[in-house]
């Protein structure tokens, strides 16, 4: 009696343990001992003609809602269904892995972040668009490149991002500075000038996004670019350990050194430094577009409404480069409508839809032509600047291992910035992480 | 001397066994077959959703997808058998020290948590023990914090804990809680402990309620303190209540993902854990090593579970009361047959009573 009560009682133990450990176990066997996909031929022939889904990241505006609804009622024999994912990017991801590694027909047309394009396109989850899928001509030139993985377009691009620089133009005019700083080294000049005036006591220069986080990838990209710098070569290989990106990342470091940023942005995302800025703590920011509505607020929940103004970021000689963020639209090899599939991408992304989804979406388009409209500047004061900005622009690095790689470079960007290491040794262990993930 | 009179039990029944509890052995196929049909349906979902994946990681843990592209620029299809080789990474270079420190933490955050929460919930479970206006008020709302989503709490603690939140107004200080550092563990720890306190609260104060007051009327008698009767009879009867929740708390905390996640972001090391690397593995494609992670955690669980099973006795099963209760009897049995000679028909009719009790209970 006791003996088997001893081993029911082991069996228990083991089987609470086991039902702990499964949790984290089932994550990560499943689909990974599927075969990946069997290569196909490179230029794929679009054949097929039916119904597809479109999986793309929420539209909360409705415009993309709108735009299918078009298609629709023009293809009857040919419907699109909108699967919208969760609102986290790395799990939109893993749905779209997923998907792609047990080859399944579901997700037909996938939106996907141009920083996945690689990744995607290497592992031929994505077809190769034919070149004359989508006008790239007429659409702002990065955001082509963002959807380009060696020389073949992959991606239709859907609408794009940009930096802009936010900068508290009432400060400026009572300094007596005339243009908003082009570079890093009038920016200080600025600051200088700036918080010594009375109304200016208590505030900072200058912020970025410096938590450890994509936003910090995007950060000391464009402190690098603006240097002159590449994180990756055209060629993919790794080039952080040249003066240009020490240049780079010793703006970050001697920013928070020199006391330019403030102490706590090192726990900035986009969010906290909107606040700094909106509650009057700051001279100048990085930020995105989205942020231009709630800073320009004047139901009183802005302190700086009608007080600032924006213009591209600033360089080390000139204006910088800002990095790209954005969507691109591509096609499954998996789905058997690939006919249809080709027909949508290319209907959705364009200049006609586009236009058409600016009257709902503040997402901005990626046709050049399209920020010029004066009835789109009336509502969007911001996009003139942002066209500047995105002219100027370049992607993030683009590899196949984007999720590593990134995570390399903040690793490093951050103990470099917090100072946890030299920008030396910092930059010397980054190339080594990225040569490593790029080999 | 009744007893002898009396029929056997197995003639009335006409099974040729003996009366007396039954061995292992002597169970009738047709029981043994009954006993497989109604346990069957459990272990077979045990085997789907416990074995498989368990055996699958083990098995992918074992492989590793081809580094490098192609010419083209295409990802290599294959995955190779690497033997133990993802095993062995977790010790060396960069990848080992990334275990290391996510063991460090794991374990670090383990005991720490569930020691404060332990103390914390037997305070808890003392105040909610008592009789007072508005108990079962403050026994809801000491629930509150158990109730809410981990990832909720996370987001709510950091609010609390941005550089302008509240923690730092309130302590007049500029800690960064959520940047690097050990300021991130202990914003951590409080949210942890604040979030399940309130679990080994409950637990025990079901312990506590099943100790009748008379106990502490005699004590009281007898001129017990309130620490003397916490310390001999409170914290003693409840501790295998204790142990339990404590067991709980501490696998739990060892497989911690979503509260450093939410509160102080993914691929921060001051708080990553097993799982968050196990995790961001996966999610970087590298299933082989991902699931070597997960296999070590698995182990490091199962390991803890053990031990803390076999050397502190918890009591997970019950099993250990019914074997103080048979011990006390024998002990019994024992004193009485030692106690004197003289009355030898009385102690051996008591034995035999007792012995037919036993069998009795045990039937």
């Amino acid at each position: 009696m006791r003996q088997r009560r001893h081993s029911w009682q082991a069996l228990l133990a083991t089987t609470a343990s086991l039902t702990v450990a499964a949790v984290a176990l089932t994550g990560c066997g499943g689909t990974a001992t599927e075969e990946k996909s069997t290569p196909k031929a490179a230029a794929a022939s679009f054949e097929g003609k039916g119904p597809i889904n479109y999986v793309s990241n929420r539209d909360a505006s409705g415009a993309a809602n709108k735009s299918i609804e078009e298609w629709n009622a023009a293809h009857p024999e040919e419907k699109v269904t909108f699967i919208e994912l969760p609102d986290s990017a790395d799990q939109q991801r893993q749905q779209l892995i997923q998907n792609a590694q047990i080859k399944s027909d579901t997700f037909s047309v996938l939106n996907l972040d141009v920083v996945w394009t690689s990744e995607f396109a290497a592992n031929k989850w994505i077809l190769p668009l034919p070149a004359d899928a989508v006008p790239t001509d007429k659409m702002i030139p990065a955001t082509v490149n963002a959807a380009t993985y060696r020389d073949s377009l992959v991606g239709a691009p859907d609408y794009t991002d940009g930096a802009l620089f936010y900068f508290r133009s009432d400060l400026l005019k009572a300094a007596g500075i005339a243009a908003p700083p082009k570079t890093w080294d009038e920016m200080k000049t600025a600051c200088k000038a700036i918080l010594a005036l009375p109304e200016a006591a208590g505030m900072s220069c200058y912020t970025g996004q410096f938590d450890k986080n994509e936003a910090l990838t995007v950060n000391f990209s464009e402190a690098v670019a603006s240097a002159g710098g590449t994180v990756v070569d055209a060629d993919g290989k790794p080039t952080v350990n040249t003066p240009e990106a020490k240049e780079g990342l010793n703006l970050l470091v001697n920013g928070f050194k020199d006391g330019m940023f403030p102490s706590d942005a090192i726990t900035y995302l986009e969010e906290q430094g909107r606040r700094a800025f909106q509650e009057g703590k700051l001279v100048f920011m990085r930020n995105w577009p989205f942020l231009h509505a709630s800073l320009s607020a004047t139901d009183g929940s802005s302190q700086v409404a009608g007080k600032f103004d924006i213009t591209s970021i600033p360089g080390t000689d000139g204006p910088g480069v800002s990095t790209l963020g954005g969507r691109s639209l591509a096609i499954s090899p998996f789905t058997p409508n690939k006919a249809t599939a080709l027909e949508f991408v290319k209907f959705f992304t364009s200049e006609e839809q586009a236009q058409k989804r600016l009257a709902l979406s503040s997402r901005a388009p990626v046709y050049a032509s399209l920020f010029e409209d004066p009835a789109v500047v009336a509502k969007r004061p911001f996009f003139p600047t942002l066209l500047t900005s995105l002219n100027n622009a370049q992607p993030r690095p683009k590899v196949v291992q984007y999720g590593a790689t990134t995570k390399a470079i903040q690793e490093e960007a951050y103990a470099a910035i917090t100072g946890a290491k030299d920008t030396d040794m910092a930059l010397k262990d980054m190339q080594a992480k990225l040569t490593e993930l790029t080999k | 001397m009744t007893t002898t009179t009396a029929p056997p039990a197995g003639a009335q029944t006409g099974t040729p066994h003996a009366p007396g509890p039954r061995k292992r052995g002597n169970r009738s196929p047709g029981e043994g077959r009954m006993a497989t049909m109604l346990l069957s349906p459990t272990l077979l979902v045990l085997a789907l959703v416990i074995v498989y994946p368990l055996l699958s990681a083990v098995h992918q843990s074992l492989f590793r997808a081809e580094s490098g592209l192609d010419a083209d620029g295409f990802v290599s299809d294959v995955e190779s058998f690497v033997g133990l080789a993802n095993y062995a990474d977790l010790f060396v270079g960069e990848s080992g020290r990334r275990f290391l420190n996510a063991f460090a933490n794991t374990t670090f955050f383990t005991v720490t948590t569930v020691f404060l929460e332990t103390v914390l919930g037997l305070c808890l479970a003392l105040a909610m023990n008592r009789a007072f206006r508005g108990r079962s008020f403050l026994r809801a709302s000491i629930l509150v914090p158990w109730a809410v989503p981990t990832a909720v709490s996370g987001l709510l603690w950091r609010w609390i804990f941005q550089s302008d939140g509240i923690a730092n107004t309130l302590l007049g200080s500029e800690i960064l809680w959520t940047a690097e550092g050990n300021a991130s563990k202990l914003a951590v720890i409080i949210a942890e402990v604040w979030k399940t306190a309130p679990f080994i609260g409950l637990l025990v104060l079901a312990g506590m309620q099943v100790i009748p007051g008379e106990v502490y009327e005699a004590a009281r008698i007898d001129g017990a303190g309130w620490w003397r009767q916490l310390g001999s009879i409170t914290l003693p009867l409840v501790k295998p209540t204790l142990l339990v929740a404590v067991l709980f708390r501490m696998l739990d905390a060892l497989r911690m993902f979503d509260l450093p996640f939410v509160l102080i972001g993914p691929g921060k090391e001051s708080v990553e854990t097993l799982s968050m690397l196990a995790w961001d593995e996966s999610n970087q494609l590298r299933h082989g090593s991902a699931s070597a992670f997960a296999v070590m955690l698995f182990l490091y669980v199962a390991v803890v579970a053990i031990v803390f099973v076999k050397v502190l006795g918890a009591d997970v099963t019950g099993a250990k009361e019914l074997k103080l209760l048979s011990k006390k009897t024998a002990r019994k049995n024992r004193l009485a047959a030692n106690q004197t000679q003289a009355p030898a028909d009385l102690s051996t009719s008591e034995q035999s009573n007792s012995d037919q009790k036993k069998a009795e209970a045990t039937r």
